[in-house]
């Protein structure tokens, strides 16, 4: 039944176009037309040695593709086709895979070794192939070199592809047993140890049983720091990769092993090449980021039931960590503030800093403050600037009570290396320090504020100076900008000290937005990004201002879809996403208050114009700019939005249709929200298409999940706006509802990620009900909800049984039951009370700390005592 | 198995401004979603409330100052809350005249006063509404006249750049005006940012009254925008301890009596038994009823509207019947259907049987007070009476509450019978 294949896989690769295309629709065919015998012939191709190699290769490829795809929906699809096929050729198939394993061609194993992944991560979980670990492992002693280091790898990949639960703890022994093994000093072959670090590292995600165990996780550790000193460069690397992966996931068992694991990662960043020392810095830096969760998390008060005590790893080795640190910072690039893949040791190992200083806090300003003191005026611009950086570093983490001295002391002489110092190195970082200082220290919170009416005028002065730069410190300096507007952000109508100069910044933005190098280093992005924060901070006193900014926005806009007629390119469209988040930032900040709000309407109708202009491009970015910056002006606008939604309409609905860029189909829906909140019953005409488009991405398995609960609250908002006209829909939400709400009652055992979905999705379909209920009341039509209250109250009951609701999901749902009684009152009042809801739930929640949830509840309470005593 | 990326945010913030935009966005919409199911919430059964006639006049007390407007007011057409924040003049000063709750007197204790009802000392000052709306606050009286129009920091009760939210929602307060400090003391809150309260229990009304009041800045002392200030009255759960609380404890105002309300009842327009009014000389220098000169006349007076028939009426709703005149003395003393007349209570006093009004010697006085709008309401004359004979005490109100508590701690006692 195998055909032969070798001549298409050949002519699949061709040189020839037609020839190429010819095998392409040849292969297409014969998968369609007879799929059995299309693998097998596949997998014959891969495992025969005598077939040329680039027809084996493709031949791998495709049965891999075969398996499995990137899309959630065709990977579904391959899974179940693959599961239906005949046993007896599956097995057929899964032999000639595993004896390719030991073919003498390199690429057949390594690519046999995907392949074999591929269908393990299919057949384990459905508890299908249970032999193939014993088969790979069986005699992997006796085996040669290449086909060990081919078994290695497999083991590998099955690892990174099947999660841990598939696998039972006597074939992960196994695997671990082999795979340490692998990696031994008293293995010769270098590829073999290279296969087993890495196959390890995929595997210790299995190894949660084995490292409770002392005698294992200590022998494995002591595999893994040999391995860091074998002479090959690149397993030295994969063993340091194996550490980081070890800091992250067993971070809890590492105390006895932390002083081995800092002599060998100080040894990596002093001599080693730099893609180990860059592991080694990350180990580190791993470490901060397990330590910054937790003393998060507990607030540094541990109890029984912390789950995960803190080691204070990184405070014990701070007075070793912190030297070494800084010694890296003067190994910079010449050239790594232009180059934005640019990532090197200095780099590294300043924010490993910056992460060390938020560990520990006050502790690290001592250690660094003589290296800044030394270094910061030395002839060398690398001493210059690695000092600015480690100051710029630990900004974040100490008290401001340590830094404010400090700061207020530096702040001068920063402001005059900004304008005078030779470097551009040292520019940009002193620009980014500047920024640092006013992210942290500067704001209406603190104590003794950093900027004074006497000194703004100078930092202003410098800033905008320093716009006119080169590109790389221009941004900086914008994003300085950005720190010390949002100072302000919480003075309210109080007069700022940036009041005066405010029409001069804003100038100074606009203009660095002209640049003919703007493009460079994100210039463009960061000056609107400042431009944005200026707006979000201005007061009484500026608003005029921000008025008068708006028609200068617009006519950009204007020009940029202009010069679309003429060509369209990446840079046109990301200016319009720009320009699109600049004037929805102004549209939200002038309809917040009424007078500016009126003196904004006069734009209304130009700049939506101008929006639905945006459309015609065909960038998502674009689009998702303009989609917000429209659900903030339906807002500011209310009713008279209705005049837009004739040509607004089909936007709209392109927007809902957007499977593929999902955060505007997300972005969309909210929109829909906007406008129903604004039309009111005017939004009635359009709901048929806005219904019909919803249902359809709810039913899609296309549509990313996190779109799914808005979907659901958007329900509400339509429901809401047009009451018992909702009537017609009934019929479809509902029962979506209904199952969507079975699916969501339970989340036992699921991961953290899966739980706050869950919850999520509670959220948005209890806002449908809320919605719904609230529509209805009072009309004639309210009994037509009565069939659904058993469902809901049930739903209600199920929520609070399960007892992990979240704060929000709680608020909702003890609202959903007011509502219920709220809208159908007598008639519903012996099912009320039956349900749990109206009991217990009620009362917990009446007795809540949470203030939203208890005024939800009084609420439910006052509608149930109006359902029952009537 | 490639090598893993390692590269990290550098000199850039970890959330970009677009995602800032983003995040921005969605809470603003959870906001409106927020405020838009509050809305529904409170206000579409609002309609419904008020839609009901309110016939109840408001119950004027002697000392009160009396209103030179005696004309029987027009009934205005059925407005809703918010159609009736726009009136005017005359239309509006009818209006508000019916909005406020009164309570009855208390003549005797109801069931379960500790489980059911809140208690708090009454300012002594005068009872009036407070609106504010577009920018301004208007205070009236209960005959709907205005005592003040004044800037405040109620939700849009002063002209202000940075106000959020519909200037034209408007919020209303059910307040006593004590002048001594100058101050507006809210006893209820009716509508606040356009919700309407009417239908909520006074349980929910208080607990919204004093979460939501300190937060707009109005308990602030007075300002530029502020001209004076309000200030929440202590209410207690009506126990032993929040009962003697509210009699005895100290507050900033004087005392007036003590208000009753019922936990469980909305806020109804015209008097209600769901609110009740008791005072003693201890909590009131109002306890008995003074004539226009201040002074507290030898015999109880009341007065009664004289109906068809020559039926003397109170103004309760059904109408309590305390006796009948004859068509020559109403001739004779120029009385006709509609007015309010004076009677002293004399020797023979007032006879009940099974709580109800059985005869009532009364000694016709003349015609009542031009200013006044009705005659007095049932409790009022038993309350009065009470007080002249035996008066109900604190130590009865006290010792009710405790029997509620012995009660449910009583033991049964089991008989042996050996």
């Amino acid at each position: 039944m195998a055909m032969e294949v070798t001549q298409i896989l050949l002519n699949a690769q061709a040189v020839d176009g037609a020839l190429r295309k010819q095998a392409e629709e040849n292969l297409k065919q014969f998968q369609e037309q007879n799929l059995p015998s299309f693998l097998y012939s596949l997998a014959g191709e891969l495992a025969n040695d005598e077939k040329p190699a680039e027809s084996r290769k493709l031949a791998g490829l495709i049965l891999k593709n075969a398996l499995d795809a990137k899309e959630q929906h065709r990977k579904i699809e391959l899974v179940q086709r693959w599961l239906s096929l005949d046993p007896t050729l599956k097995a057929q198939i899964k032999a000639l895979l595993l004896r390719t394993l030991s073919s003498p061609s390199v690429d057949a194993r390594s690519t046999v070794s995907q392949v074999i992944a591929k269908v393990a991560g299919i057949e384990l979980p459905h508890k299908q192939w249970p032999e193939l670990i014993g088969s790979l492992l069986s005699n992997v002693h006796q085996l040669p070199a290449p086909t060990r280091q081919a078994t290695l790898e497999t083991l590998g990949y099955i690892c990174e592809e099947v999660s841990p639960d598939v696998v039972d703890q006597d074939h992960v022994n196994k695997i671990l047993t082999a795979v340490v093994q692998g990696m031994n000093s008293t293995e010769e072959n270098n590829d073999v140890r290279l296969a087993a670090v890495r196959a390890l590292y995929n595997a210790l995600g299995f190894a949660q049983a084995n490292f409770s165990n002392d005698m294992e996780r200590d022998y494995i550790m002591r595999i893994v720091c040999e391995t860091t000193l074998s002479p090959d460069v690149k397993i030295r690397r994969a063993a340091f990769e194996c550490l980081v992966a070890i800091s992250s996931t067993y971070y809890e068992k590492l105390a006895p092993y932390i002083q081995d694991i800092f002599n060998i990662t100080a040894k990596a960043v002093k001599e080693d090449e730099e893609q180990v020392a860059l592991q080694a810095i990350e180990f580190w830096s791993s470490i901060c980021d397990e330590e910054i969760d937790i003393l998060e998390e507990y607030g540094g008060d541990f109890s029984a039931d912390s789950d995960i005590p803190c080691f204070y790893f990184i405070k014990q080795a701070l007075s070793f960590l912190v030297p070494m640190l800084l010694e890296t910072l003067l190994k910079q690039d010449e050239d790594q503030d232009q180059d934005e893949g640019a990532w090197n040791i200095a780099m590294a190992g300043g924010t490993c800093l910056g992460l060390v200083a938020r560990t520990v806090g006050d502790d690290i300003v001592p250690l660094v403050m003589p290296f800044i003191q030394e270094n910061i005026s030395k002839p060398d611009w690398r001493q210059r600037e690695a000092a600015t950086y480690a100051f710029g570093s630990i900004l974040e983490g100490p008290s401001p009570e340590k830094l404010e001295p400090l700061v207020t002391m530096a702040l001068n002489f920063m402001l005059t290396a900004l304008m005078k110092d030779p470097s551009n190195h040292v520019k940009d970082t002193t620009a980014w320090t500047l920024g640092r200082m006013f992210e942290f220290l500067h704001g209406t919170a603190l104590d003794t504020p950093i900027i004074t009416p006497a000194n703004c005028q100078q930092i202003v002065t410098v800033l905008i100076q320093s716009m006119k730069d080169v590109p790389n410190v221009a941004e900086k300096a914008c994003g300085a900008l950005y720190f010390l507007a949002q100072g302000y952000e919480d003075a309210g109508s109080a007069s700022s000290p940036l009041t005066p100069y405010f029409q001069d910044i804003v100038q100074a933005l606009l203009t660095v937005t002209h640049r003919e190098d703007a493009v460079e280093s994100r210039l463009r992005t960061a000056a609107y990004e400042a431009l944005n924060e200026v707006v979000r901070c201005s007061n009484d006193e500026t608003a005029p201002m921000v008025v008068q900014l708006a028609p200068l926005i617009m006519l950009e806009l204007h020009n940029t879809l202009e010069n679309q007629k003429v060509s369209s390119d990446e840079r046109q469209n990301e200016l319009q996403g720009l320009l699109c988040g600049c004037l929805q930032v102004i549209i939200q900040k002038l309809g917040s208050s009424e007078p500016t709000k009126y003196h904004f309407m006069q734009y209304a109708d130009q700049i939506m114009a101008l929006f639905l202009k945006v459309f015609a491009s065909r960038s998502a970015t674009a689009h998702e700019e303009a989609m917000l910056a429209i659900g903030a002006l339906a807002y500011a606008t209310g009713p008279d939005f209705a005049k837009y939604m004739t040509e607004f309409y089909k936007y709209l609905e392109m927007g809902l249709q957007n499977f593929e860029d999902y955060q505007v189909c997300a972005i969309t829906v909210g929109v829909v929200g906007d406008v129903c909140r604004a039309l009111e019953e005017k939004i009635l005409p359009y709901c048929d298409g806005i219904m019909t488009q919803l249902l359809k991405d709810l039913s899609s398995n296309q549509l990313h999940r996190s779109v799914k609960p808005p979907i659901f609250s958007c329900f509400g908002d339509i429901a809401l706006a047009i009451g018992e006209n909702f009537e017609k829909y009934l019929l479809y939400a509902m029962p979506m509802l209904q199952s969507a709400a079975e699916l969501s009652a339970h989340t036992s055992g699921a991961d953290d990620d899966m739980t706050e979905y869950t919850n999520s999705l509670r959220n948005g379909i209890l806002e449908a009900y809320s919605g719904i209920f609230q529509g209805f009341k009072g009309s004639p039509k309210t009994q037509l909800l009565m069939p659904y209250a058993p469902h809901v109250l049930q739903f209600l009951d199920s929520l609070y049984m399960e007892k992990d609701m979240d704060d929000v999901v709680t608020k909702t749902a003890i609202g959903v039951l007011g509502d219920l009684a709220d809208t159908l009152g007598s008639s519903a009042g012996p099912l009320i009370q039956q349900s749990v809801s109206s009991k217990d739930f009620l009362k917990e929640c009446l007795s809540s700390d949470d203030h939203l949830i208890k005024e939800s509840a009084e609420w439910a309470k006052l509608a149930i005592s109006r359902a029952i005593s009537f | 198995m490639a090598p893993h990326d390692l590269r990290r945010p550098f000199k850039r913030p970890l959330i970009s401004d677009q995602e800032k935009r983003r995040q921005q966005s969605l809470l603003r919409q959870a906001q409106n979603r927020r405020d838009a199911q509050n809305h529904a919430r409170f206000l579409a059964s609002t309609a419904l409330s008020l839609e009901q006639p309110h016939e109840l006049e408001p119950e004027p007390e002697l000392h009160d100052e009396l209103i030179p407007d005696s004309e029987a007011p027009e009934s205005p057409k059925e407005l809703d809350v918010v159609e009736a924040s726009k009136l005017k003049g005359a239309e509006a000063r009818k209006w508000f005249a019916k909005q406020l709750m009164h309570p009855e007197w208390m003549i005797d204790i109801p069931e379960n006063l500790s489980q059911d009802w809140f208690v708090f000392a009454r300012p002594s000052g005068k009872r009036c509404f407070v609106v504010s709306c577009n920018g301004t606050t208007i205070s009236r009286l209960r005959n709907g006249s205005i005592l003040h129009r004044f800037p405040s920091e109620l939700p849009n009760g002063a002209r202000r750049k940075d106000s959020s939210g519909p200037a034209q929602s408007y919020s209303i307060l059910d307040c006593i005006f004590h002048e001594v400090d100058q101050t507006y003391y809210v006893i209820d809150m009716v509508c606040w940012r356009g919700y309407s309260l009417y239908d909520c229990a006074a349980e929910f009304r208080f607990f919204w009254l004093n979460s939501k009041l300190a937060e707009t800045g109005a308990c602030e002392p007075p300002s530029h925008y502020h001209k004076y200030r309000f200030s929440l009255v202590p209410v207690y759960c009506c126990d032993q301890s929040g009962l003697c609380a509210a009699y005895t404890g100290s507050v900033p105002y004087v005392k007036d009596g003590l208000l009753f309300y019922n936990k469980h009842a909305h806020y109804q327009t015209g008097i209600t038994p769901l609110a009740l009014v008791w005072k003693d000389e201890n909590c009131s220098q109002y306890v008995m009823d003074t004539d226009s000169k201040g002074q507290v006349p030898n015999q109880q007076q009341v007065v009664l509207e004289l109906q068809e028939g020559g039926k003397l009426c109170t103004s309760d709703d059904p109408p309590v019947v305390f006796g009948c005149l004859d068509g020559g003395f109403m001739h004779e003393s120029e009385l006709h259907s509609g007015c309010l007349v004076r009677f002293a209570i004399g020797e023979g006093g007032l006879v009940l049987v099974d709580g109800k009004l059985e005869k009532a010697d009364l000694n016709y006085l003349g015609k009542a007070n031009r200013a006044r709008a009705s005659a007095d309401s049932f409790s009022k004359v038993m309350f009065q009476y009470s007080v002249r004979h035996s008066p109900l005490r604190i130590d009865d109100l006290l010792g009710s509450v405790n029997s509620a508590a012995d009660e449910s701690n009583k033991v049964c006692d089991i008989e042996m019978d050996g």
